[in-house]
């Protein structure tokens, strides 16, 4: 029995001398309501340490209110989970470089209201070890600004300073030279033709709503389309999908005629509602193309995959062609079907082309001050970029970070 | 052995989906009655569904089922009429058809098209701008284990010399659209590298364009041939028949009335 219990003994002594060491647990642990959002969430920051392994598990564990029961709502490495460099920009980091930073959104099994107090804690597992943090409370509450995109309004209200900038010299000089576009020169070759031949102009403002800036653009150069064609006396044709884009449209058309001097000849069915249906308003719009045989049709606005069969029907009526969209999927359909094509910028260019009035001259000028202004940061950043990866600084980051699209 | 029965709503809809195939693949041949009657059809029966979709969706869910919720559970709290307002907007456009007072659809139009700006503004800036930015800036040059290194690889987006491609077509296409510069001297160079780049890409999307369209003229003859079979009654050979003898007695009878011209 001696021996026996010798060895108890050993063996019991041994595993006391082997025993691991106690999980630390995390350091800094703390919740905040997520920056930057709509309300029903959460995020969750603690440091980093150095032993943050694959093997060591972080659980976190979350309870409606400090008095009821903890639930386990997440579970991931401790090697994961690290604020990287580009997540936020430096001016809203809601956690330092390389903490943890987890969010924890809304689901079923753990639902976050706003305005409630949650409370959250950790749990570092490893092996059979175990250790909490301390217990840490937060409140989700929605944001009205979103501090992540102060660049984008800065940028707005630069650009928007720019554009004023130049209307106003635009009117104090408003023989501003701009560049010719083949395509705007023969808008007014091919309302001529229309009249001489007797047929109508079919116009399309393209499958945008009025919330999309190319239809927005469309209706504007409907516009100086519209004053020729009052000019000439002209028949109008512009078939629409979408209502509110046509009854903007009447109004454009209308307003036209009335600064043509031409209010007499103004017809309310020149703008007319087909359907809001893709290809069942492509299928009546080949119909009129056939049947009234335009001898000229405009494409302007965004299109998707009807751009095809609307202007090859209409290249095999003999009429001539001029389209313009950003649309650049279609924009190869267009250049290969169509007499002339505006090409992206082209389509917003339009307008100011056609009417040469110092407002819309005076934003083109401005514009083109941003592009130059693009165009520098574009150059500038990439040597800053390689800068910073030749002479290892992060310091760089404050400048690029101005630069990003941070949602 | 012979092929099962199919339920005769099946049986149904294959002669009218071959049918109207056909119908709106005659206009190849060129346009002719049977095209006319395919295309009202579509018009038709997408906007009765989009009336229908709309009063459904729009009217029934998101206007008249949480307002009567909303005042059946607080009748004396203004939040409950909040919804009244759009609805009122939408109203407004509705007061087009009465001349009188067509100018109040001028309220609803204005918030539309000042939303619809406000919305477009800050998503473009952010799209095409600060997206555009931050994707085409990158390192020249990356720090990997021998050192300092340019990457020669085409395959890899984020490389030295594609970043170099990627700087130079940006920038040139960006000239490109200078409207209130001329293009003449180094200018002309740097449009016309512009309007390359912009050529490449045309015809990388067109050739993509193009397969994808051909994927769906395939699916379009897999349901034609499908519907060929005698499961559904021959439905697209009866059917072909019919719109080839059709189109041959229209022109017939169009050439007689119009003393041998085509109709065209």
């Amino acid at each position: 029995m001696i021996p026996a219990a010798l060895l108890l003994l050993l063996f019991w002594g041994g595993t006391a001398v082997a025993a691991p060491p106690l999980l630390s647990p995390p350091e800094g642990f703390r919740v905040l309501d997520t920056p930057n959002d709509a309300g029903k969430s959460l995020s969750l920051v603690w440091k980093a340490s150095p032993s943050d392994s694959k093997n060591r598990l972080v659980q976190v564990w979350a309870a409606e209110s400090p008095q009821a029961a903890f639930n386990k709502v997440a579970e991931f490495p401790s090697n994961t989970r690290y604020v990287k460099p580009g997540d936020f920009p430096w001016w809203a980091q809601p956690a330092g470089k390389g903490d943890h930073y987890v969010k924890l959104s809304s689901s079923q099994a753990f639902p976050i209201e706003n305005g409630k107090r949650y409370t959250v804690k950790l749990l570092m597992r490893e092996g059979g070890r175990e250790a909490w943090s301390d217990v840490a409370g937060g409140t989700a509450a929605p944001n009205y600004f979103n501090t992540a995109q102060i660049n984008n309004l800065v940028f707005v209200l630069a650009f928007t300073g720019v554009l004023l900038g130049s209307i106003a010299a635009a009117r104090r000089n408003p023989h501003v030279p701009l560049r010719r576009i083949a395509g705007l020169d023969a808008v007014e070759e091919a309302i001529g033709r229309s009249t001489e031949m007797g047929r109508p102009i079919l116009y399309l403002t393209g499958a945008g709503d009025m919330s999309e800036v190319p239809t927005i653009a469309a209706t504007v150069i409907l516009g100086e389309v519209a004053k020729k064609v009052a000019h000439y006396d002209t028949t109008l044709k512009v078939p629409h999908r979408d209502p509110i884009v046509m009854a903007v449209c009447q109004e454009i058309v209308k307003e036209a005629y009335v600064e043509a001097g031409r209010p007499d000849a103004y017809k309310d069915e020149s703008n007319f509602f087909i359907t809001g249906d893709q290809f069942s308003y492509t299928a009546a719009v080949d119909g009129i193309m056939l049947r009234e045989k335009p001898a000229a049709n405009f494409f302007m606005g965004s299109y998707f995959a009807e751009s095809l069969l609307l202007t090859e029907t209409g290249a095999s009526t003999g009429a001539i062609q001029i389209a313009g969209t950003d649309s650049d999927h279609q924009l190869p359909f267009f250049v290969t079907t169509c007499d002339y094509t505006l090409i992206g910028e082209e389509l917003y260019a339009a307008s100011a082309y056609l009417s040469r009035e110092p407002v819309l001259v005076g934003t083109l000028r401005g514009q083109d001050f941003g592009k130059a202004f693009i165009m520098g940061v574009l150059v500038l950043g990439t040597a800053l970029a390689t800068v910073g990866v030749v002479a290892d600084v992060d310091g760089v980051n404050y400048v690029l970070d101005l630069f990003k699209d941070f949602k | 052995m012979p092929e099962a029965m199919l339920p005769t709503e099946v049986v149904l809809g294959a002669w009218v989906a071959a049918g109207l195939t056909l119908f709106i693949y005659s206009f190849l041949y060129k346009d002719n009655p049977l095209f006319k009657l395919g295309e009202h059809l579509y018009v038709g029966i997408s906007v009765g569904y989009s009336v229908v979709l709309a009063w459904h969706t729009v009217f029934l869910r998101l206007l008249w089922e949480p307002l009567q919720k909303a005042v059946g559970e607080a009748p004396a709290s203004p939040d409950s009429y909040v919804l009244l307002i759009p609805a009122t907007l939408g109203v407004f456009m509705l007061t087009r058809f009465i001349p009188q007072i067509s100018w109040l659809s001028r309220i609803a139009f204005a918030f539309v098209v000042g939303f619809g700006s406000g919305v477009a503004i800050p998503r473009t800036i952010s799209s095409y701008i600060l997206k555009q930015i931050e994707d085409t800036v990158n390192p020249l040059l990356t720090m990997g284990a021998g050192g300092l290194t340019m990457g020669f690889d085409l395959a890899a987006p984020q490389s030295g010399v594609n970043t170099i491609i990627l700087l130079v077509g940006v920038v040139s296409v960006l000239f490109y659209f200078f409207f209130s510069v001329e293009h003449t001297g180094a200018g002309m160079v740097t449009a016309r590298t512009g309007i390359y780049f912009l050529m490449i890409a045309f015809g990388a999307a067109f050739g993509y364009t193009v397969m994808s369209r051909m994927s769906l003229l395939i699916g379009r003859f897999r349901d034609l041939i499908t519907f060929a079979g005698a499961a559904y009654g021959y439905a697209t050979l009866v059917l072909l028949a019919v719109t080839v003898l059709s189109l041959v007695g229209w022109e017939l009878a169009t050439r007689r009335k119009t003393g041998g011209a085509s109709p065209e």
